[in-house]
């Protein structure tokens, strides 16, 4: 195929690409490359609403944005929730799938998980399935305040007084991880599940062999054989600790209340556009949002370069 | 050496006794491992139980501070009114039709053009697949305000038609993703012994490599279906409170539990949910298998 030469297989072959590209293309522009373009547009602007008219303001939307006690709240929540959640998520995740694979000891020299392994995993893994929005609707009932709401009356058979779970400023943002962590455990399970069944069994047979008890197996054998999909999954929560969106405005008090103790930066992106049609002033906090995950995600990049163990 | 030999042969010893008598012993551990994955299973299973069996219940009964006990009798009225009041079925029906045809699209135009992409060298293709992928690090919050101004301007504010065209171009970066990966790695004797044999690019496409591609258009299939389902913010965005005959489940049933308190019909809410999360759990118990190893594929790779 020289170029500059159209012959008919060359012209079929060129049509063929363009009639196959043409329509994803221009789908994937329309309703993403370019909104997302004018979103950075929009936030230099004073644009409110759908209104046609607007005037560029500069970086004041920004300036506004630092001096934004709501904002900086929201910056410091991100900041709690991926500091706690992919880290407790994934200890119970390891733990768990620990013990569905390899924690039943071993039976005619090989390493089996736990008695009734493949039924847990269904169990664990169901949440996952589950809309964000229903997990919220679910959980507002049984974390209601009152002695009445499924968790406090459990608490009760064993004399704790109500908590109030989501109305209690200091606890309601821990409520709201302990939620996204219930709904996370059970999809790493099953990925930690896969990670270990890819790693050849004889390697904890061996060490199993040459005496290593559970904790050494867990500790020091297990989890850097699987390192490699522990990072996935780090990075995987971690991404999901900057979204939180549906969580929040289903499950929070006020959305992002009492008080603004829970809210999140979409949270606030979406009021800000949707509650007051701030569009410019809402799309410099998206701007600013996706700074804050592009920087995270290549500080990622550089801390968990390792070597990853062939096997 | 000596240090080596001794815990080998208790192991060896160990492991003909069966239990591996480490580790606190294997009936300490294998009660404390049972007790941990019960609570957890009970953690998991308890609130979508007692959503179910709420659903039976009066208000005293869901308020008497017996909130914990079975229903007196199961009384199927607030299911009634659920259906009647919440628009459940309407908003059910909404978001099947819509993630049927957002879910074929993606699957359809993803598949087209991760293809070519894939194997066809032309100018030009590194930077579209860069402009896909690069989509897979931008959250959807950035662009909610100029995207709301986009589907406003197109007139598709409020429609089927705008979401569906909307979830396409979303779930494209990640399909086109993975697929082009997917076709990368089939083998290309097929693809050339089939041009060899007069069929034409098109024909090869969906003859050929289409079918032998499969097990990656199951998966991602799986995962867009799930991600389309579980969509709530593009809905109350693209799907104002005006246009409520057009709203899909996720944003019904959040509305549902902000008016059940006004109206305080708490058997209703619980009602409506149980009707959202049964179908989902069918569907889940028949082919969790596949939902499983779809949807973490898609984190795996």
């Amino acid at each position: 195929m020289r170029h500059g030469k159209l012959t008919p297989p060359v012209l079929r072959r060129y049509g063929f690409i363009l009639a196959f590209l043409i329509l994803p293309v221009a789908l994937y522009i329309v309703f993403f490359v370019s909104p997302n373009l004018q979103a950075v547009q929009l936030a230099f602007t004073n644009s409110r609403g759908i209104s046609p008219t607007f005037d560029y303001v500069g970086f004041e939307n920004f300036t506004k944005l630092f001096e934004d006690g709501v904002f900086w709240a929201a910056v410091r929540h991100h900041g709690v929730i991926l500091l706690a959640m992919p880290l407790i998520a994934l200890f119970i995740a390891l733990f768990f799938s620990f013990l569905l694979n390899l924690g039943g000891g071993q039976s005619n020299g090989r390493m089996t998980g736990v008695w009734g392994s493949p039924f847990y995993k269904v169990v664990f893994f169901f949440p996952q399935v589950l809309a964000v929005a229903i997990v919220g609707v679910l959980f507002q009932a049984v974390l209601r305040p009152d002695k009445d709401g499924i968790l406090n009356s459990a608490l009760g058979l064993v004399g704790i007084d109500p908590i109030g779970w989501l109305i209690d400023p200091n606890l309601a943002l821990w409520t709201i991880i302990g939620v996204a962590v219930w709904q996370a455990v059970g999809f790493y399970v099953v990925l930690f599940s896969a990670g270990m069944a890819s790693v050849p069994k004889e390697i904890f047979e061996a060490a199993a062999l040459d005496g290593a008890g559970r904790f050494t197996l867990f500790f020091r054998v297990t989890i850097p054989l699987i390192w490699n999909t522990v990072q996935v999954g780090w990075v995987y929560l971690c991404i999901a600790a900057f979204d939180c969106f549906a969580l929040v405005q289903v499950l929070s008090v006020d959305r992002g209340g009492p008080d603004n103790s829970t809210t999140v930066l979409p949270l606030e992106i979406w009021r800000q556009a949707f509650t007051y049609y701030k569009f410019g002033y809402s799309s410099a906090m998206g701007v600013a949002l996706v700074f804050m995950v592009l920087t995270f995600a290549a500080l990622t990049l550089r801390v968990t370069r390792r070597e990853r163990i062939e096997f | 050496m000596a240090t080596q030999t001794v815990p080998l042969k208790t192991a060896r010893a160990g492991a003909r006794r069966r239990p591996p008598a480490r580790g606190g012993g294997p009936g300490v551990f294998g009660g404390l491992a049972h007790a941990a994955l019960f609570i957890w299973t009970i953690l998991t299973i308890a609130p979508i139980v007692y959503t179910f069996l709420s659903s039976f219940k009066t208000n005293a009964e869901l308020f008497g501070g017996k909130s914990l006990a079975l229903p007196e009798n199961f009384h199927w009225d607030a299911w009634g009114r659920a259906w009647e009041k919440s628009h459940i079925g309407q908003y059910m029906l909404n978001t099947v039709i819509v993630v049927a045809l957002s879910t074929f699209f993606t699957m359809m135009l993803g598949s087209m053009a991760a293809y070519v992409l894939a194997r066809y060298r032309f100018p030009g293709n590194r930077l579209i697949y860069v402009l896909f992928v690069a989509g897979l690090s931008i959250p959807p919050f950035l662009a909610l305000s100029s995207l709301y101004k986009v589907v406003d301007n197109l007139g598709l504010l409020g429609t089927h038609t705008g979401v569906v065209l909307v979830y396409v171009a979303y779930s494209l970066p990640f399909t086109v993703f993975f697929l082009a990966a997917f076709f990368k790695a089939l083998p290309d004797t097929v693809a050339e012994a089939a041009v060899m044999d007069g069929a034409s690019h098109t024909r090869t496409f969906f003859q050929i490599m289409m079918p032998m591609a499969r097990p990656g258009l199951i998966s991602i299939t799986i995962f867009n279906v799930i991600g389309q389902w579980n969509q709530y913010l593009l809905p109350i965005v693209l799907l104002p409170g005006d246009k409520q005959d057009k709203w899909l489940i996720t944003q019904g049933i959040a509305n549902i539990s902000t008016s059940a308190g006004y109206e305080a019909d708490w058997a209703a809410l619980f009602a409506a949910l149980s009707m959202a999360i049964i179908p989902i759990m069918i569907v889940y118990v028949i082919f969790q298998r596949q939902i499983q190893s779809g949807l973490t594929a898609g984190v795996g790779k």
